[in-house]
């Protein structure tokens, strides 16, 4: 009798307990996945906010966009980094996981450049002439007014938003040559294009130390215009893209709320710029 | 006239209870344990096998459908559709289609319906658009697809139509575990040969912890040493275009084989009697002779096994494969790229969606994996057992 008494004691008190844990819970951790690219960007953001608020915690980890997105579908991260738009697809999948179309914010731009080898004489490419590059229609250099030796294409992993991106746009949807070499990300393509004098590469424009960045023209023998905030911002710069943040709306509240709209400030903007790529537009950041 | 045996009484009772558990309580406790963990091993195994198989099941059973291009339906036609036709067009799970509400339901169908008329023309107007490429003729066979001039083996998942072509993969497992067997092979069992019959002890005592160090170094770092290292100076070396190719990653895959297989062919050599070598050696053989022709055809067995093992390492092997070549090309050449089934699935698997078809492909891929190895490894025993057997005399 007194051991039943003493353990009901103990349960309650342990309720108790929990009760109290619960009402004074600290701000849950907020959790990011998703887009390599946007990998630096997201833990600056996380970095600074965290110092600006002592209760933030914020984790941030990479792994693609088709990797957030398929943690979104799983309620396995609270937002998920994309540099490409959602598929129909990945929206039937979130519908099903938390019965609402996933929201969708535009968090920065990004240009996206053509990288070659610093000894590569070429300065600048047309679209269409990178279309014939990375589907291997043009396999020399000299072909487009370079040196005399075939062409090494690198590219990235098919989990990358950057390579969807890039096959969408670039490759009008068709596929790259079969011995492109796919890399395990940004840094390792450009690694790859700096060792290789015939490598033709592609990444963020934020990237970008050791390899030439082409100049790229809308159609051959136009004006060709360089990967620069300015060309980029403006739309002159013709391979750019948004990068995003995807949520669960019921999500979009609280902490995780202020988090998102802080991104969206001048303040969470400023970052995007120190990290390398540009802010959004005034007018793009409702 | 018999005579009482009173071990009658304490042997074998059930799971061996009465043999001896008050005598040696704590030894009779570990044997059990033990017994159960090799069981449990069992048992993992073959549950990670069932695992497998019934994620790849659809496609063996060409359950999956990849089109792009597929019919639609108006959100109306929700409310007039038998509920198992309904939950057949969502594709969703009995469980799932009764756990979910109505506006959920809606809202799947506008989705659906959303991305079937977002479809771009041009896509729609392509023959391959309607095309269910999971099919094993796909998988398996060459295929001449839209903005290309001949049948051709893609492998191109990600993209408006997913092209599932197995082929490139399996000839890139193939050929990057050639590779790296022709080179690990003979100088691990050179070594074997060097390290149990003709180098000094002491020397031994050098080379052998030496060689079986390599295998402490994780597979990143050797891949991240041939990326950046060996592929350099190899290429200037031959000259070759490609300076990432299955070459490189043969060699890469060498220093990861190297020291499974010298350790298993040491042991299978050091094991042959001592007296075989003093009985050649007695008979006027040089040290030479005795290694060559006495000892290694008496360790045969030993040392088949261990390129066997070799083999699995090398065709399971990920990162190094992953690090130094991955594209998807169809060739036999050794020094063109080469993507191999596990870079496919470690690159791969976190980007698919769990139950799509690339998903499922993936597992495809894992399950013939785990065949090829399991078949060698079953052809392996076999011959080892037919060599010892012959070795052994009994015929």
């Amino acid at each position: 009798m007194n051991h039943t008494t003493c353990l009901t004691n103990k349960a309650s008190l342990l309720a108790v307990l929990l009760m109290n844990a619960a009402a004074n819970l600290p701000a849950r951790d907020i959790t990011v996945k998703g887009s390599d690219t946007m990998v630096v960007l997201a833990q600056k953001w996380a970095e600074v906010y965290m110092g600006k608020n002592a209760d933030a915690k914020i984790q941030v980890t990479g792994g693609g966009s088709g990797t957030g997105f398929s943690a979104l579908q799983q309620n396995k991260t609270d937002l998920c980094n994309a540099s490409r738009k959602i598929k129909p697809k990945e929206i039937e999948a979130c519908i099903q996981a938390f019965s609402k179309r996933p929201t969708e914010y535009k968090v920065a731009l990004d240009g996206l450049s053509v990288y070659v080898n610093e000894d590569n004489k070429l300065r600048t490419l047309s679209l269409d002439e990178l279309e014939a590059i990375f589907t291997g229609k043009i396999k020399n250099w000299n072909e487009v007014g370079g040196h005399d030796a075939p062409i090494t294409v690198y590219s990235r992993e098919n989990s990358s938003g950057t390579y969807e991106f890039f096959k969408e746009h670039v490759l009008k949807n068709k596929d790259f040559v079969a011995s492109a070499q796919t890399m395990p990300g940004t840094a390792a393509v450009l690694q790859a294009v700096a060792k290789d004098k015939n490598g033709i590469g592609y990444g963020g424009a934020a990237y970008g130390v050791g390899a030439k960045h082409l100049a790229v023209s809308r159609e051959k023998g136009g004006e060709a215009i360089e990967p620069s905030e300015e060309n980029v911002v403006n739309g002159k710069y013709p391979i750019w893209r948004y990068l995003f943040i995807y949520l669960n709306p019921a999500l979009d509240k609280g902490p995780i709320g202020a988090y998102l709209s802080w991104i969206r400030s001048d303040d969470g903007q400023k970052i995007v710029k120190e990290v390398g790529y540009y802010s959004l537009p005034k007018n793009l950041r409702q | 006239m018999s005579i009482p045996t009173p071990s009658a009484k304490r042997t074998i009772g059930w799971m061996g209870i009465q043999r001896g558990h008050r005598a040696r309580p704590f030894e009779w406790l570990m044997e059990k344990f033990i017994f159960l963990v090799s069981l449990s091993a069992i048992l993992m195994v073959f549950l990670i096998f069932i695992f497998v198989a019934r994620e790849a099941l659809p496609i063996f059973f060409g359950q999956m459908n990849s089109a792009p291009v597929q019919p639609a339906l108006p959100v109306e036609e929700m409310n007039k559709l038998p509920k198992e036709k309904l939950r057949e067009y969502l594709g969703l799970s009995p469980a799932k289609f009764a756990a979910m509400d109505e506006e959920t339901k809606k809202l799947l169908m506008e989705a659906r319906l959303e991305a079937q008329t977002e479809i771009p023309e041009a896509l729609r107007q392509n023959k391959d658009a309607m095309l269910n490429t999971t099919q094993w003729r796909y998988l398996l066979q060459p295929y001449q697809w839209t903005d290309y001039d001949k049948p051709e083996y893609i492998w191109q998942p990600i993209g408006q139509i997913h092209k599932y072509n197995i082929m490139p993969l399996l000839i890139g497992s193939l050929k990057t575990t050639f590779a790296g067997l022709v080179f690990a092979v003979p100088l691990a069992i050179a070594a074997a040969i060097y390290v149990s019959q003709l180098a000094r002890p002491r020397w031994r005592e050098i080379i052998k912890p030496g060689i079986e160090l390599l295998s402490a170094i994780p597979s990143v770092v050797v891949g991240s040493f041939t990326m950046l290292v060996l592929a350099t100076f190899l290429q200037k070396v031959f000259g070759y275009q490609t300076r990432l190719n299955a070459f490189v990653a043969g060699v890469g895959l060498s220093l990861a084989v190297i020291p499974v297989v010298f350790t298993i062919a040491e042991d299978a050599l050091t094991s042959v009697p001592r007296s075989y070598t003093q009985a050649a050696l007695a008979l006027g053989a040089s040290k030479w002779q005795a290694a060559w022709q006495i000892v290694l055809p008496a360790g045969l067995p030993g040392v088949f096994a261990a390129v066997v093992l070799g083999f699995g390492r090398a065709i399971g092997e990920t990162m190094i494969v992953l690090m130094v070549c991955s594209a998807s090309v169809m060739s036999w050449s050794l020094f063109d790229s080469a993507r191999s089934i596990t870079t496919t699935i470690a690159a791969e698997m976190a980007e698919a969606v769990a139950g799509s078809h690339h998903y499922r492909i993936l597992f495809m891929l894992g399950a013939l994996l785990f065949a090829v190895t399991f078949v060698t490894n079953m052809i392996g025993d076999l011959v080892i057992h037919r060599l010892k057997r012959k070795l052994e005399g009994k015929r």
